[in-house]
Formats: C-alpha cells, sequence, structure tokens
C-alpha cells in the first residue's frame, strides 16, 4: 500500500509491482498533483557533496539510466550535462576541491577554464574565472514520469486508486495493518508513507513524528528562444563563508537552462515559510537577477510565468527511507526536498527490496526514520546547508 | 515609494473608465493603469486618435456615453485628479502588509518579440493605492475546430479589433460564426467596412434574445440595438444560419472555405451539410473572463450561467478580499452597459465606504440598472450557451493548442492511458496552455474537454486551474531583477544562493 502517488511513490509502485509485491497506491489528488507537478526535472549529481546523498544520487542515476532505460523516452530523459561555474579564483579553487572529492565517488566531471567556458555556452557572461562541466546531469519530465511509472505499475498488476485522501491507520496493538481512506478501509501488509511534503502528517496519523516540512521555491519561465540558446544546465557555485570551514556547503544560484520547446528555465529560490502561495516579489527579482549575472541577454527577455512549489525537507536534509521500527508496518520514503526527482528511481527500487525483504544494494543506516527521534528532535536545522538539494 | 492613491483603477474599458472618472468626482485620488494606448477597452476600442479621418467619429460605438466618459477623464486627468497611465499592463498585483496594494507595471506588447531586438529596459513603473477596483475586461472565448490554425481564421474580437482599430479588412470574404448576438456587430461591421459576408453561422437559435421575455423587456435599449442589427443584417443580405456550426476550415496553406452542418435534436452535427467559400473566418463563443489580476490577489471565484469563471461579489461589487471591487465582464459577461453601471457603483462604493453619504441615491438607482442589465445577459447566456458535448465532434487530429500544437488526439491519449481526469493534469502530460497564449485561448476547451472525456459537467475548479497566471502579462526579467534591487531581494528570508 503506497501512500502518494508523486514521482516517489510511483517509483516505488513500480519497483514494488516488478519485485513481484501486491500494490495499491492510493492518493488524495490527482496523480502528480503535489510537488512532483511544481518544481523541475534536474537529475543532479553535481550540487552533492560527498555523503549518503550522493551515493543514492549516484544509485538512482544508475537506475533511471540502466533499470528504467527502455522507457526512459517516455519521459523526456535528457542527458544534457551541467556546467557549474565560478566568478572568482576563489571560487574556481573552491570548485576544483570539491570536484576532486566527488570524482573520488564516482562522479564525472571535467574542469573548465574561463576561457572554455563560451564554447560550452556562447551567451555565458564574460566575466567568469571558471568552472566545470557534470555531463552525468540529466532531466526529465517528472510529470511524465509519475504518469508512465504508474501505468508500467498498474500493467504489474498495481492498482492506483486517485481522489482517495488517508485519514487514519487500521491497527493492530502497535502494529499498522492498513489504511482508513474517504473510499473505506483498505488493508495491506505494509504501508508505505510517500506524502511527500505532507507525510510528516500522515506519519501523525499514525502516531509518529517525521519531521517533514514545506520549503518554497519559484521558478520563472521565459518566453520562447531560439534552439539551443542556452545548452545546459547553467549555475554558480559560491563556497560560503571560510573555505577552511568544515561544513563549507555548496550554494547555488539558480541553474537556468532552455528546454526543448524554447524557453528557459530559472529556478529555484528557496524558502521556509509554511504553505503560504502569494507571490514574493524579492524572490522573483533575485532569480532573475542572478540569471541575467550569468547570461547577460536574459535582460531582455520575457518572463511569460512562474510557478511555485513546496519542497518536503528534513532538518538534515535527507530523505526518509526505510521501516519505522515505532510502528511496524509503516515505511517512508519521503522528505526529498530538492531532489526528490532525481532520486525518486533509487528510492523506490531500494525500498522495494527492503519491503520484499531482501538486502537493499545500498545501506538504508543515514536514511532511518527514527534518527530525529534522538537528541534535539525536530524541527531546529541549524545552520541551513544547502547541499540537500537539486539546485532548483 | 511614492504616497499611495486612494484607489488604482485597472482597464480603461467601459467599467473602469466609469469607476475612476466616478471616484475622482466623488473626491477620490484616482490612479487609472490600461494596456491599451487610449480609453475605450474592447467595445469601444475605436481608430488611433492621432489618427483621425473624417467621419470616424459617427462610427464610435457607445456614442455619446463613451464621449462623455472620455471628455470627463481628459479634464480629470489634465487637473491632476486622475493619474492616467496608458500603454501599461499590471503583470503583478500584491498586498503588502499594511492593508494597501501595489501594482507593478510594464509597458504593453502583444507579441512575441526576438530576444535579440534590443529594447531599452524602462524603470519598473509601480502604483500603490489602498483600494483596487480591477476591470480587466474578457476577450473571446474560442473553441477548437479542424482547421482553426490555418491562416485566415481569427477570433471574432480580432478581426473587430482590427476593424475598429486599424480600420484594417481583415478579408474580402467572411464567415463568422460560434454563438452569440456579438456575432452580429462583426458580421455588419465587415460588411459596412466592404467585406462581403458569406454567412453568419450561429449554433443555437435565431435573434431569439431580443424576445426573450426575461430578459429584453428589462433593458429596452438592447431590444432595439438587436433590431439594428437585424436590420443592418438584412440591408447587406448575410444569410443568419442558424442550429449550425462549423465543423471544418478548408484550405490549403490559408483558409479557403468553411464545412458547416446543422445541429440534429439531439445536439449532434448530423444534419446536411454545406461548404461555404471564405477567405477570413471569425470564431466567438462568448467571452473569458480576465481574471489573472483577482486570482493572484486570492479572490473567491465561481462558474457562471455562461460556463465562464468570474469573480464573486457582493452587491456593491466587493469581492472577497479586502478593497478589492471588481466591475465589468470579469464578474460576469453582459456588456458594455452592464459594465458601465459595475464600474460606476464600485466607485460609488467605495466613496461611501471612505465617508462620502452623496451617492447613496446614485448607488440605489444603480443597482437597479445592474439588478436588470444581469437579467438581460442571464436570458442572452441561456439562449446561447456552448453546445453540449462539442468535444466529441472533435477528430484525434484537431489541434486544441495552437502554441503548443496538442491534438485533440494527444489529450485522448493522456486521459486514456495515463489516467489525467482534470485539465491540470492534461496540461502537465500533453502541454496544452504551455505556450505563448499561456492557456487563454485553449484553456476553456481542455477544460470542457478534461470533463467531457471523464464524463462529468465542467466545474469552477477545472477552470480555475487553467485561470490563474502569474505574471499577469509578460515582463522582461531587467525590469524583474531591478526589483530585487528595489526591494532588497535575497534579504535573510531568501536562499536564493549564490553572493556573486
Ligand atoms: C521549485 C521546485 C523545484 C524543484 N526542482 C527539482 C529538480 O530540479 N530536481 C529534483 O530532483 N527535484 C526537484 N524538486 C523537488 C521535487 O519536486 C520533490 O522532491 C519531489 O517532487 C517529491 O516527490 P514526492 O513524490 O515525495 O512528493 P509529491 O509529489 O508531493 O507526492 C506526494 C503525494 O502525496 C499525496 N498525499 C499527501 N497526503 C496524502 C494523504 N493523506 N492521502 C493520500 N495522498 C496524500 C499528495 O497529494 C501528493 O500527490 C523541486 C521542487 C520545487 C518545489
Ligand atoms: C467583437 C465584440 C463585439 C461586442 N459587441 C458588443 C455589443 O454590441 N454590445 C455590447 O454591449 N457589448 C459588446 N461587446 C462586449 C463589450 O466589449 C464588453 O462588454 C465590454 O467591453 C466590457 O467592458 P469592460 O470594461 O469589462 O472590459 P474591456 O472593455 O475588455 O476593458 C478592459 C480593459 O482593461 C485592460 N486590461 C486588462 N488587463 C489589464 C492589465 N493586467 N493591465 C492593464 N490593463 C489591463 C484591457 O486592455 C482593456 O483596455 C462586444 C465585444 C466584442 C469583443
Amino acid at each position: 500500500m503506497v501512500v502518494g502517488a508523486g514521482v516517489v511513490g510511483a517509483a516505488a509502485a513500480y519497483f514494488a509491482a516488478l519485485a513481484g509485491l501486491r500494490v495499491t497506491v492510493v492518493e488524495r489528488g490527482a496523480p502528480g498533483g503535489g510537488t512532483s507537478s511544481a518544481g523541475e526535472g534536474n537529475l543532479l549529481v553535481s550540487d552533492k557533496e560527498p555523503g549518503p546523498e550522493l551515493d543514492l544520487a549516484l544509485h538512482s542515476q544508475r537506475t533511471w539510466r540502466e533499470d528504467l532505460a527502455e522507457h526512459a523516452g517516455q519521459w523526456e530523459f535528457e542527458s544534457k550535462g551541467g556546467l557549474v561555474v565560478a566568478s572568482t579564483g576563489d571560487g574556481v579553487a573552491s570548485l576544483r576541491e570539491l570536484t576532486a572529492h566527488q570524482r573520488a565517488c564516482g562522479v564525472e566531471v571535467v574542469q573548465v577554464a574561463g576561457a572554455e567556458l563560451r564554447g560550452y555556452e556562447p551567451h555565458l557572461s564574460e566575466d567568469l574565472a571558471g568552472g566545470a562541466f557534470y555531463p552525468q546531469d540529466a532531466q526529465l519530465q517528472p510529470m511524465l514520469a509519475v504518469a508512465h511509472l504508474l501505468r508500467l505499475a498498474r500493467g504489474l498488476g498495481a492498482s492506483v486508486c486517485p481522489h482517495t485522501e488517508v485519514t487514519g491507520f487500521l491497527r493492530d496493538g502497535d502494529r499498522v495493518t492498513g489504511v482508513i481512506t474517504t473510499g473505506g478501509d483498505l488493508p495491506a501488509g505494509a504501508v508505505l508513507n510517500a506524502a511527500g511534503t505532507w507525510a510528516g502528517q500522515v506519519a501523525a496519523l499514525a502516531g509518529v513524528p517525521l519531521p517533514v516540512h514545506p520549503r518554497r521555491g519559484f521558478v520563472l519561465v521565459t518566453e520562447p528562444l531560439p534552439a539551443r540558446t542556452i545548452r545546459h544546465k547553467v549555475y554558480a557555485a559560491e563556497y560560503v563563508g571560510d573555505v577552511a570551514s568544515s561544513d563549507a556547503a555548496l550554494q547555488t544560484s539558480p541553474v537556468v537552462e532552455g528546454t526543448r520547446a524554447g524557453t528557459v528555465l530559472i529556478g529555484a529560490s528557496r524558502e521556509r515559510v509554511g504553505f503560504d502561495r502569494t507571490v514574493s516579489v524579492p524572490a522573483l527579482g533575485a532569480l532573475a537577477s542572478k540569471a541575467i549575472a550569468l547570461f547577460p541577454m536574459l535582460r531582455q527577455v520575457r518572463l511569460m510565468r512562474t510557478y511555485l512549489g513546496f519542497r518536503p525537507y528534513c532538518p538534515d536534509h535527507l530523505p526518509v527511507i526505510g521501516a519505522d521500527p515505532r510502528a511496524p508496518g509503516l515505511w517512508h520514503a519521503c522528505g526529498h526536498e530538492g531532489a526528490g526527482i532525481g532520486l525518486a528511481a533509487g528510492t523506490g527500487k531500494l525500498i522495494a527490496q527492503a519491503l520484499a525483504g531482501r538486502e537493499p544494494d545500498l545501506d538504508l543506516a543515514a536514511f532511518a526514520p527514527e534518527r530525529f527521534s534522538g537528541g534535539a528532535p525536530g524541527s531546529s536545522p541549524g545552520r541551513p546547508r544547502d547541499t540537500g538539494e537539486a539546485r532548483p | 515609494m511614492p504616497h499611495p492613491h486612494d484607489v488604482a483603477v485597472v482597464g480603461a474599458g467601459p467599467a473602469g473608465l466609469a469607476a475612476a472618472v466616478e471616484a475622482a468626482e466623488a473626491g477620490l485620488d484616482v490612479a487609472l493603469v490600461d494596456a491599451a494606448g487610449q480609453p475605450g477597452g474592447q467595445y469601444w476600442r475605436h481608430f488611433d486618435e492621432r489618427h483621425a479621418a473624417p467621419g470616424d467619429a459617427r462610427g464610435l460605438p457607445g456614442g455619446p456615453v463613451f464621449t462623455d466618459l472620455r471628455a470627463r477623464l481628459r479634464a480629470l486627468s489634465g487637473s491632476g485628479r486622475v493619474r492616467y497611465l496608458p500603454g501599461r499592463q499590471v503583470w503583478l498585483a500584491t498586498r503588502d502588509d499594511d492593508g494597501t496594494f501595489t501594482l507593478r507595471t510594464t509597458a504593453t506588447v502583444s507579441a512575441p518579440v526576438s530576444a535579440a531586438a534590443s529594447v531599452p529596459v524602462s524603470a519598473p513603473e509601480s502604483v500603490t493605492a489602498r483600494a483596487l477596483i480591477l476591470c480587466p475586461g474578457g476577450y473571446d472565448r474560442q473553441l477548437p475546430v479542424p482547421g482553426w490554425d490555418l491562416p485566415g481564421v481569427m477570433a471574432a474580437g480580432g478581426v473587430q479589433a482590427l476593424l475598429k482599430g486599424h480600420r484594417t479588412l481583415a478579408g474580402k470574404r467572411a464567415v463568422v460564426a460560434g454563438t452569440g448576438p456579438f456575432l452580429l456587430p462583426v458580421a455588419t461591421g465587415l460588411a459596412r467596412a466592404g467585406a462581403a459576408v458569406a454567412a453568419v453561422v450561429e449554433a443555437n437559435g435565431t435573434l431569439g434574445w431580443s424576445r426573450d421575455p426575461r430578459g429584453a423587456v428589462s433593458a429596452p435599449g438592447k431590444g432595439v440595438e438587436a433590431l439594428r442589427y437585424a436590420a443592418s443584417m438584412a440591408r447587406h443580405r448575410i444569410p443568419y444560419r442558424t442550429g449550425t456550426v462549423i465543423r471544418e476550415v478548408l484550405g490549403d496553406g490559408r483558409v479557403e472555405a468553411v464545412r458547416t452542418a446543422v445541429l440534429a435534436r439531439d445536439g449532434r452535427p448530423a444534419g446536411p451539410e454545406r461548404e461555404i467559400a471564405a477567405d477570413l473566418v471569425a470564431l466567438g463563443w462568448g467571452f473569458t473572463p480576465s481574471l489573472e489580476l483577482p486570482l493572484m490577489l486570492g479572490a473567491r471565484t465561481r462558474l457562471d450561467l455562461d460556463g465562464s469563471l468570474v469573480v464573486v461579489v457582493d452587491a456593491l461589487q466587493r469581492s472577497s478580499v479586502e478593497g478589492v471591487y471588481v466591475a465589468g465582464e470579469a464578474t460576469g459577461v453582459g456588456g458594455a452597459a452592464l459594465a458601465v453601471a459595475e464600474g460606476r457603483l464600485s466607485a460609488l462604493a467605495l466613496a461611501a465606504s471612505t465617508g462620502d453619504p452623496a451617492g447613496t441615491a446614485a448607488i440605489r438607482r444603480v443597482r437597479r440598472r445592474i439588478r436588470r442589465a444581469r437579467r438581460f445577459a442571464a436570458a442572452m447566456h441561456r439562449a446561447y450557451p456552448v453546445p453540449a458535448g462539442w468535444p466529441r465532434w472533435l477528430p484525434d487530429s484537431a489541434v486544441v493548442c495552437r502554441c503548443e500544437e496538442v491534438t485533440y488526439g494527444d489529450l485522448r491519449h493522456a486521459h486514456a492511458d495515463l489516467g489525467a481526469t482534470d485539465p491540470r493534469t492534461l496540461k502537465m502530460l500533453a502541454r496544452p496552455g504551455m505556450g505563448w497564449c499561456q492557456g487563454r485561448i485553449c484553456g476553456f476547451a481542455t477544460a470542457g474537454i478534461a470533463s467531457c472525456l471523464s464524463g462529468r459537467p465542467s466545474t469552477a475548479e477545472d477552470l480555475r486551474a487553467l485561470s490563474g497566471r502569474t505574471p499577469a502579462a509578460p515582463v522582461r526579467l531587467g525590469e524583474l531583477a531591478a526589483l530585487a534591487e528595489e526591494t532588497g531581494g535575497g534579504g535573510p528570508a531568501e536562499e536564493t544562493g549564490g553572493s556573486s
């Protein structure tokens, strides 16, 4: 039983069905109608520091590229590569240090000298000192991925119940034995909470705290430009504060990229403002000015629309993946913040392995649901560390 | 920031013009922003006054009502009581913490321009005000029909605009089709300008609205108007084919003819077909109100009798958002006279709320007029509905979204294979409404198709999903970036990153 038909729930449903499990997906709205349809579709490895998230990202890359290779066209998978640029010598040096670590973890990355940048992107600003090119950075169309993963899952015997909200859990003592929904009670051997930004609320229905919070992001969409005006995913990397600081985190400017339709996507801002949907002039303005700093020609280009979404984030910027020992029978796959599209395939495959009682390809300990229950519970993320985000 | 105005009016069509003039005369300090270069809006759209030709004034629709309002606006803006900002589009409306509203405007542009064309980015002009009267009007509602993407097919309002605004005849032999009384002025306008009008193809009955006992008696002016159009149709010998629809627009590279069919008793186009030669096809299925600004501010909306999404207003034109009044087509399509009355009422009500008691009697009178005009509009909507089940007439190859070239077949596939049952999901999976027009043209149709495929009636929710747009009009990124500097974007709450 999968709660939530976002990209994570859809991938989990597909891999679980593939593993021979009987799968039902319940979704309170339309499939994909949550955050998966309100972001972008970047599959980035470039923005991740060595650690569990990068491991998951690399695993997920392989899953998208290999396990799901035959379907990649359905969701417009495109491996267009990412270009990270720095405007100062210091920035270039820090970037070089990061890329060395990343390379050691298996990330493909090419150092690009300042003079070569415009060979990659002819319209880039001339004021840049250098950068790095990440050929693995890719993209897909998230809504198509959700729809086709669910279609494939249905083909394997899964059933999908849209417009059905989970309002409680069936219990047998501590054990979770199914869900109570607006469409009736649905018993299940295991319930997977894939409710994205609302996963904390779903967990609460089972009486377990799970600190998943909304982090708002705006995306700008411009009028269509001629093909190949902007060729890759481009963003600026600057290290925060003291380069010597041990948690030197990669901060990013918005990712600027051209789409097949010719429009340019610029995303995304990051704010913690709850589920506030009002347009923020400072957020839109900052996105525009940072995009122009990279590509001065964008100054003249017109914004056609903006949209926003709420990333599901946890205080330590890592997703929650695995069984919840506090409520046996309840599992989680949520909290992927700004990287849920990229991480979905790997997450789905790993959780399906675990659900089927097999050893997952990747150790899930770092993503354990109960990790927040220890020391300082919940909502104190300390200094925002922006590594948990596929930039947009 | 400049000091806030008492009220900012958006739109200088019949509603906005009346609102701005009335508000200023009641003593309020008014700003009036309008996308068009001169006052008049849709209905009172007219030739460029700087290039007037002799005899032009006679053709001015709305006649004395318009010229009177325009003269008063000139006087008021001359004396500084109205700050009139023509040629500017409001692209963003926000409500600030202290309750005042800020409108961000940009110079009007109507067509895509290439990014290379270097136009100086003008400073963003913003307007602040303690209250808003939104009168954004609407535009032609379109339904897809095979061949409507051929050059020579236009929206009825677009044909009219060319004619009124630029004195340009878009073709020599025209067919005007769709439904509703607004087809008639378009047809007779074309005929007067020298085009041969081969037919008016009306999906519903005859000029029934002038005889509808519920409506016409209560709006005598309208009955007279109808008779005048009928007479004009007869004078120009324009065939009026009722109960008929265009099944296909034919042509190789551009319009050459239309194929029409008579609607059978069950509402399907099963009756006799005929081919009518034409080089211009003007299509109009009623109007779609522009709701970007009201939705942006969070105003409540509902489904109107004609199937349009409209803003909910109370008996004083107040929307659900405090301080935001809405008047004209955005509250329900009902013609220019109703728009004028609503514009006046909103201004009078606002003035009264700020302590001007003088308007009470006037308010009562205007409200009576509005009730009457609303009854008439309701009768009209009942007499000229969009035919039920129209999506079922479409072949898979019919283009629904012209910007993104999405066909009906693409939408059917997204529904049948991918489970899309609502317009938002259809849009995300098949891209209707993702292009330049942002669903202004195909949004109503997409909502109708989603509900028809799912075997249910269209809902306000369906339309809402496709009616909100930010920005309300395209704006250059350079202007947006300038705002970041002004507002100190990237402040503490912001984490857009990169300090470069
Ligand atoms: C602006 C922005 C840009 C982004 N860009 C990228 C990017 O480039 N690359 C990337 O990898 N990620 C990106 N992301 C992040 C990504 O979109 C998310 O991490 C991802 O969509 C999360 O997927 P999900 O399936 O967990 O959640 P969702 O898609 O939100 O799915 C959860 C589903 O659960 C349903 N649900 C909730 N409660 C219940 C209930 N009680 N009963 C039944 N159903 C329920 C919801 O309706 C929803 O459909 C971006 C996010 C934003 C906001
Ligand atoms: C072809 C045609 C024929 C018609 N014939 C008749 C008829 O015979 N009789 C009749 O009574 N009515 C007729 N109408 C209807 C009539 O046009 C409308 O009822 C009337 O114009 C509505 O007035 P309004 O003020 O609500 O909107 P509009 O006249 O549409 O004015 C709205 C104004 O707001 C501006 N605006 C919108 N958004 C913004 C923004 N974001 N920023 C700045 N400015 C903005 C627009 O540019 C426009 O100038 C006809 C309409 C058409 C298209």
